[in-house]
């Protein structure tokens, strides 16, 4: 990938998560913030896989793998704590 | 890398991007939801989906589509969990909102774990 349009993406997913820490600061209720944190940990996985495209290596998908899947185990368990109710439940 | 790779991953920024408009500029929970995951995991697949044809080596192939597959399988469930417990929560919609289709159900739900039922429906 050329070294321009590699930065060009990069400040767009950039600009992006920053629009999501706009929303998890401004709130107002607990689950936009969850929603906003859900949303960065999936433009984390999109940054993962144009690092792995730039400097050819794979193992930066292994990362988004993983990181797609912890972050699917933390919402689930934000989901049923904004519910009431423990994780067994 | 070829223009089919530059397009598909330009196309998943820019939903990224969109998606992320969207969660600042959206009224309520389950609309900032919306645009929260049907974009994001569009543009992320798309991603995934440029990363592959653009390092057409066996590895970079497999590990993009095994990703895609979690990807799809886990943020719309995550996103539905969500939804469905900032409603069983008590979040509001929008004053705007033209209906609520999901309140008997969590009306349902809240009489049985009041009456203290086993085995509610999930």
């Amino acid at each position: 990938m050329s070294p321009v349009a590699f930065t060009v993406f990069f400040c767009t997913l950039l600009g992006a998560a920053f629009l999501c820490l706009y929303r998890l600061q401004k709130g107002p209720t607990a689950p936009d913030r969850m929603v906003a944190v859900d949303m960065l940990s999936t433009l984390l996985v999109g940054l993962c896989v144009l690092h792995a495209l730039k400097t050819r290596t794979d193992f930066y998908l292994n990362i988004a793998i993983a990181w797609a899947l912890l972050s699917f185990i933390g919402t689930i368990a934000l989901a049923k704590y904004l519910e009431g109710k423990a994780l067994d439940e | 890398m070829s223009s089919v790779a530059y397009f598909l991953i330009g196309g998943g920024v820019l939903f990224e991007l969109f998606g992320a408009i969207g969660l600042v500029r959206l009224p309520d929970v389950y609309t900032r939801l919306q645009s929260a995951t049907k974009c994001v995991t569009l543009g992320t697949c798309l991603i995934l989906a440029g990363a592959a044809v653009g390092n057409p080596s066996a590895a970079f192939i497999v590990k993009a589509v095994l990703c895609g597959v979690f990807i799809t399988l886990t943020f719309p469930t995550g996103a539905h969990a969500l939804a469905r417990g900032s409603h069983l929560g008590g979040v509001k919609l929008w004053e705007k909102s033209v209906g609520d289709a999901y309140d008997e159900v969590a009306e349902e739900i809240r009489q049985r774990d009041e009456a203290g039922v086993e085995d509610a429906p999930v």
